[in-house]
This record gives C-alpha cells, structure tokens and sequence, in this order.
C-alpha cells in the first residue's frame, strides 16, 4: 500500500511539470488561435539553458538563478518567434500555422544539437534539496516535494496575473473575441506578444525544473508536446485550472499503470507498465467523444473569419489529361535509363508511394476538409498489414497487397466512426490520438509485431522481385490509385462530401447524411493510404514502427500544403518535391532537419496557396494577357 | 458654399466604397455628423447601414474612400487606432465578452479622458457615472458575469463599454433591434440623455417612429447608395421616400 501511495506522490511531482508546460500550450491557444507545435521545443531549450547556465553559476543561489534565467531567456525567444514568424500568419489557414510551428520544431531541435551536442546531458541536483525525506517507510526525493507545491503555486500566479490585473482582463477579452477588442481601442499586437512569452516562460520553466530529474536530451521536444497536448485538450483548450487537473489525471494514470506493473487475467497477462505511452492517448480519445470540449472547455462557437469559400474544383482540362499521360508515358520509359541513373527507379518508386500516401489524405483534407494529424496509421496499418499477412499468415505478396489495404480500411472505420463526430483542432488531435495509439501498440507488441526492432525480410514475390518488375508494378497500381481516387471527387459521393465540407448544416438539409458521407472519405482515404503502405513495406524489405510515427504523419502533410490543399494535383507535386527535397538535402547535410524546416517556413510565408496553387494562379494572371494581345 | 458656424463637423465621409470579399456593398456613401448631433441612418434590412459602420470602424479589409474625424483622415487606420481617435463603436450584435464580469467589460473599454480642439473637456464616463445612467447594471451588481444578462441589459452594457473609451462620436448599430419594447423605449431615453450630456450619435435605424424620437437629421440608404439627406421634418414630409426605401 506504501508503494502504492509513493507512487501516487510520485505522479503529483511529475503532473507540475506537465501543467506548466500545458498551461502555456493552453494559454497560447486561448488568445491567437494556434496550437504551437513548438512548444515542447521551448520546454526542451528550458532544460538545455538551464543546464548550462548552472554548469557556469557554481553554488545554491547561482543553481536557482539558473532555473529563472532560463524561465526568461525561453520567454524572450517565445516573443521573438511570435513576432518574427506568427505575426505575420494569423490571418493564414490553421494548417499553415501548425504546418511552420513544426517546422520550428524542426529548426530549434537542429539548433539545439548544434550548440549542445547529441549526448544526454545530465544536470546537477538541487541544492539544498539534494536528499530525500521518509514517508510511509520509503524514501522520496525532497525535490520531488518542492514540484509538487510548485505546481498549485505557478496555478495561483497565473490565475491572479489573468483576473487581478487589466492585462490578464484584455487576454481573457481576447481570447472571446479580439476584433470586438480592437474596436474598442485595445492595440494586441504587444498583448499577444506578451501571452506568447508568458506561455515560453511556463514552457521553459517546466523544462527547467525538470533537469534534476532527467538529462537534457533531444527526444524531449516530442515526447512533452504530445503530453502537453493530451493535457490541454483534456482539460478542456485555452482553460488554466483545466490544464491543472488535467495534468493531475493524466500524471496519475501513469503512475498507477507502473505501479500496477504486469498483471495476469487467467491466461493473459497485461503489461501496465508498458501502457504508460499510449494511456494518456485512450484518455484523450474518451474525452473528446463524450465532452470533445474538454472537462473545463466550453463549446467553441463557429469563427468569425472562417475565410474565403473554397473555389469549386473543375474536371481536368485538355492540356492537363495530355500532361498526364506524357508524364506516365515519360515514367514507363524510365527503366531503360537504368544504366545511367541506377538511383533514379529506387527514387520513382519511392515518389510514387508518397504521392499516392499524400494524395489519399488530400482526400480527406481537401475536399473532405478533415484535417487529420495521424495519417500514419493507415499507411501503417497497411505496411505491418502486408508484412504480417506475408510472415504470420503466410500469404504470397498479390494476396498481402490485395488485403493490407483491407486491414487499414477496417482501422479507419473504427478511427473515422470517431473522428467524425468531431471538426476543426479536435478532429486533428483525436485523429493524432489515433496515430499514436497504433504507433505504440506497434512499438510495445514485441511478438506479433517485432516492436522497435520491427520485420525484415519482406521481399515481393519472385516475379517482381527486381527493380524493374517492382517498378512497373507500382507504376501501375499508384496510377490506377490516383485515378480512382480523382475519379471518386467527381462522382454524387464527391459532390456530397464537398457539400459537407462547405456547410454541414446545408448540406443536412438537402438530406445528405454528412456523417455518414465523411465516415466513408475516411475509410476510403485509409484504404489507399494502406495500398501505399503495403507497397512501401515490399520495396524496403523491412518495416520499423517508425511508418506510425507522428513524423510520417506530418511529412504526409508537409505533401499536402506543399501542393496545396484545394487543388487536385497538389498532393502529387507535393508529395514528388518533398520526397526529393528530403532525399537530396538529408544526403548532404548533418542538419537536414532544419534546412527542411527552413524550406517550409518559406514556403508557408511565400507560397501560402501551396506549390500547385501558386502555378495555378500564375497561368490565371497571365492568361488574360495573352487575349488581350490577340 | 454655405459657412454655418458652429457646430463644427465630426465625421466626415466622402466616397466610401465597401466589399465582402469580391461582392461590392457600398458605392460613393457620403454623409457628415456635426458636434452635439443625432443622426439616423436609415435603411431596410441589407441596405448596408452595418457594413458603412464596419467600414467606418476599419473592420473590413477592402474599403476605399475618405473618412475624416475632426479633420483628421482616419480611412486606411487599423481599428484601435481608430477607435482610440475617439471614434466609438456599438456593434449590433452587441459582443460583450460573456466570460467577463459587467466591471471587466467597462475596464476593457477604458480609455483617457478627451478635450476638444478649443481644449474643452469632452464627455467623460466613469462607471459610476453609468451605473446612474443605467439603474439596471447598478441593480446586478458588478461581479455579474455577461453572459448572465439578458438581451436589453446586454444592451446597456455593451452602449456602457463604448462610452467608456470616452469617444467624440457614437456609432450605434441597431439599438432597436431584437430587444423588448419596454427596452426600446428606455433606448430612445438614454439616447436623449446621453445627447444631452454633450454626447455626438450615428445611429442606425430601420425603425421610422424611433428615429424620429431621438434623431435630428436623416439619411437614407438602399443598395448601398444614399438616396435622401434631410431632418426628420423633412423625412417625415417625402412620402416618396418613405414609401420606396423604408417600409416594409
């Protein structure tokens, strides 16, 4: 029982952490509207400054300053981000703001093992708190005990910061309804740069606390915004307390889930302790289908700028149907320049699967307008589909191919069931949930799935066992994919699902059951996305759990706005630039990551309208010049 | 050109053009508000009474025209930049912050106190001054939250917010519109009230019998164009007028 309530304490130290980072999250979201990807990146500068600086500083007082320097010195770079970068893209669509908060994910994690190194740094403890007191018999650290006041008292601050003071009146104006603000004579630029350092700060403050109990590393950025995320969405977006009792919850399922460790039902044994990763994400997908508001949220009404209206797609023209072909008839020749470019059928191949992976989720996204963060899965589901369908079931590679899209079907209607009842950010993190779910269960399953280690050996029959049998093949099932797929957009079924997109309550009325209608684009954007999945696995060989991962997502995405959301070629010029981009610069640089995030902070700051939109309204503006020359 | 002397011009608009996105709205409306006036703009449902306050306040992107505020030019100006040269907004559907308590909406709105160019002290409200004005808010209390309140008592609130900026000119979106008749008439009283206290008023109005109890000048707008400018003797004398572009 001792053990238990330890445990229980234990869980309390380590949910301060995690709502100073969350808080920030949450405040952050409140006022500007963007869910800040970076902001486990700031959490993990916190830990890094905080480091250094106590390495520079010897004794107890220069310790602590530490842990404030950093608090500051990760807030004043949280106000220059939002001035430099987020300024400028309020007004851009939110996948664009998620799309270059990622991308600051990207740069800082580069930057960070550039000036830090990629060793664990392993921090001092504190002093004075070096020790540990007796509680119930066991020892616990006395540190441990200064977290657990530490988070009620940061909750007490910033609640006083918001309701004592006429800032904290204006955020919380604000975060209702900032034109209304602004036409009352409230200037916001300086007070969203403020709510944006203060949320820094919470974030740098929370990594800060944590280096005595855990080495800097560079897996801290993802590893903390996939809790803070968790977090606020539980508690309910831009609620503090929320964010307070959330972070209690969460931190005390985990540790419950190790206390409880393995646990044998008759034959079947559990491994709570391994449960740790992906429990947080059930929490999270209960609570947004039975409150998708959060415990302490409240409904969001609908935005007062929901933009421009889509324009209507329009059937492929003549010249295009004629680049089509040229450039399929272009590919089907490339084989025969296999002696001098050997690398380019390897490259095809894997430019083929991306569009393919990339153009099933524009399904959903584009003329869906489902915004999913966990387009992995499917591809995943696919992948391990056609590797366990091969080694465990023992089917040829045609019957893997064939069913492995089938199993990443019959995941997205379970997923999609779900995620439909939800729009907009909570629709992305269900849908993100989801991911991660199916990440971990691949991960941990050692077994069935070969957990971190992954499959080998998952070769094509063989027929088709070699480049260019490979090749064609894919050739022929990405086209025949990608034409299904466009053919499907201007069916009845497209039609209904753009009718939903552009107004649900609409599109009710004329008797289209929207649900049901974006229910079915999920599991047909799952179904390709597990084809692509399936003929990646056979053109590697081998498969990691590293095909779910929340990075395979994103790249999926990156794809998508690179192209362009709303139009129909975007995906496939997306996913063919980003496969190269990644290809060419992750082979000539140690720091590819930040070139990478650097490329799509431009290309969100430059070519908002994606690649595909750019050319597109380049061919528009010139084409009334040319008649009027006639 | 007739030279009347004082009162001097508030408002002045020349020209205003005003989009939604690609649909055009407003074409060359033009009307000024003098010192101390009342005035109604007046118009059915869709006329574009609050797109030209909108496009008054900065808060549609695509506007072009000549707006001056005491002569200065305030056309191309963001709207805290606006609304901090005095001019004050009552948006129709009133946007009071519900999660905000009756004392924090009035802080939000707080401003410095104003004088006029001869250096006169402008009107200048403190919330006890309102509470006065309106003995309902004083009734709840401070600590009530907004979204507690009814439409009329929101109504209140959000015309308190505005004053609380101190403006030189009210604009008042609808002040009629959707609330109770007892409440209407305690609007056309503090419209009087507030005029009396120095106070400068463009309201909105679809209603003839409300804006002849407080206005003392009229324009009309249809379609985005103003088709007649005159006092409320004289509106209420065009048959014409009223017939084409006001009833129902």
């Amino acid at each position: 029982m001792s053990s238990f309530l330890v445990q229980l304490l234990n869980g309390l130290a380590g949910a301060s952490s995690l709502f100073l980072v969350a808080a920030g999250l949450s405040l952050i979201f409140g006022v500007t509207r963007i869910v800040n990807f970076a902001h486990g990146s700031l959490y993990m500068l916190g830990v890094y400054i905080a480091y250094s600086m106590s390495e520079r500083l010897a004794g107890g007082v220069g310790f602590w300053f530490s842990l404030v320097f950093s608090a500051v010195a990760v807030g004043f770079i949280g106000a220059l981000i939002e001035m430099v970068l987020l300024r400028r893209i309020y007004k851009a669509p939110e996948l664009f703001q998620l799309l270059a908060t990622f991308a600051l994910v990207l740069v800082i994690k580069d930057g960070v093992l550039w000036i830090w190194g990629a060793e664990d740094l392993l921090g001092r403890r504190a002093p004075g708190l070096e020790g540990s007191v007796e509680i119930l018999g066991r020892n616990f650290p006395t540190y441990d005990l200064f977290l657990i006041v530490i988070g009620p008292v940061v909750l007490a601050l910033v609640w006083l910061l918001l309701t004592r003071t006429r800032w904290g009146t204006l955020v919380r104006a604000a975060t209702q309804d900032r034109e209304m603000l602004s036409a009352l004579g409230v200037h916001q630029s300086w007070l969203i740069t403020g709510v944006f350092a203060l949320g820094a700060m919470l974030a740098g403050l929370g990594g800060a606390l944590q280096l005595p109990r855990e080495p800097a590393n560079l897996g801290m950025d993802m590893l903390s915004i996939g809790d803070a995320f968790v977090v606020v969405v539980v508690g309910g977006m831009g609620s503090i307390p929320g964010a307070f009792v959330a972070a209690l919850i969460i931190a005390e399922i985990k540790a419950i889930c190790i206390w409880l460790g393995d646990v044998n039902f008759g034959p079947f044994s559990i491994s709570f302790s391994k449960l740790t990763l992906v429990v947080e994400f059930l929490v999270m997908a209960v609570v947004l289908v039975v409150r998708p508001w959060g415990l302490f949220g409240r409904p969001q009404g609908t935005p007062r700028h929901s933009g421009a209206p889509e324009a209507p797609l329009r059937p492929a023209g003549k010249s295009l149907r004629w680049f089509a072909v040229a450039l399929v008839a272009g590919m089907a020749v490339l084989p025969l320049l296999q002696g001098q470019f050997p690398y380019a059928l390897v490259l095809s191949v894997d430019l083929l699967i991306a569009a393919l992976f990339a153009a099933s989720l524009h399904f959903i996204m584009g003329p869906g307008g489902m915004h999913s963060f966990g387009h992995a899965a499917y591809f995943g589901l696919g992948a391990y589909g056609a590797a366990l369908l091969m080694k465990a079931a023992g089917l040829p590679m045609e019957a893997s191919l064939i069913l492995a899209p089938v199993v990443a079907g019959l995941g997205a209607v379970v997923f999609g069931w779900f995620s439909v009842r939800l729009s907009g950010v909570y629709l992305a993190m269900l849908t993100l949930a989801f991911g991660q779910i199916a990440w971990s269960i691949a991960f941990q399953w050692d077994d069935f799935t070969g957990g971190s280690n992954g499959m080998i050996g998952i070769w094509p029959s063989g027929w088709a066992n070699n480049r260019t049998a490979y090749f064609y093949l894919t050739l022929v099932l990405v086209v025949v994919g990608l034409f299904a797929l466009r053919r499907m957009l201007f069916s009845p079924f497209g039609y209904a699902m753009r009718a939903g997109r552009d107004s649900v309550l609409r599109a009710d009325a004329i008797g289209i059951d929207v649900k049901r209608v974006q229910w079915l684009a999920f599991v047909i954007a799952g179904v390709f996305a597990g084809a692509a999945g399936a003929l990646f696995v056979y053109s590697k060989g081998s498969i990691s759990p590293e095909v779910l991962s929340v990075t395979k997502s994103v790249d999926g995405l990156v794809m998508v706005l690179l192209g362009g959301v709303q139009t129909l070629a975007g995906p496939i010029v997306g996913a063919v630039t980003f496969t190269w981009l990644q290809d060419t610069v992750a082979r000539s640089t140690d720091y590819w990551r930040a070139l990478l995030g650097g490329i799509i902070l431009f290309l969100v700051l430059v070519f908002p309208q994606g690649l595909a939109g750019f050319i597109h309204d380049l061919v528009v503006k010139l084409k009334p010049n040319r008649e009027a020359a006639r | 050109m007739i030279h009347r002397e004082p009162p001097p011009t508030l408002l002045t608009v020349e020209g205003l053009n005003a989009w939604y996105g690609a649909a055009h709205i407003l074409f060359d409306v033009g009307f000024e508000v003098k010192r101390g006036e009342v005035v109604a703009l007046m118009g059915r449902n869709g006329a574009g009474k609050s797109t030209t306050f909108k496009a008054l306040m900065g808060l549609l992107e695509r506007r072009k025209g000549t707006v001056k505020l005491m002569g200065q030019d305030i056309s191309g100006r963001s709207p805290s930049q606006i609304a901090r040269m005095g001019l004050g907004f009552v948006p129709e559907d009133r946007r009071i912050f519900t999660d905000l308590t009756i004392a924090e909406n009035l802080e939000v709105g707080r401003q410095a106190a104003r004088r006029w160019p001869d250096d006169s002290p402008a009107p200048e409200w403190t919330p006890q001054k309102l509470y006065d004005l309106f003995p309902n808010l004083k009734e709840m209390g401070p600590d009530r939250l907004g979204g507690r309140m009814s439409g009329g008592e929101q109504q209140m609130l959000t015309v308190s917010r505005t004053l609380m900026g101190n403006p030189y000119l009210v604009l008042l979106d609808e002040p009629s519109e959707g609330v109770a008749p007892v409440i209407v008439e305690q609007m056309a009283h503090m419209i009087l009230a507030l005029k009396s206290q120095g106070v400068s008023i463009l309201l909105s109005e679809q209603n003839v019998h409300f804006a002849e109890l407080v206005s003392d000048r009229a324009y009309v707008l249809e379609k985005g164009q103003i088709r007649f400018s005159g006092t409320m003797a004289e509106l209420a004398a065009n048959e014409e007028v009223r017939r084409s572009y006001l009833t129902v």
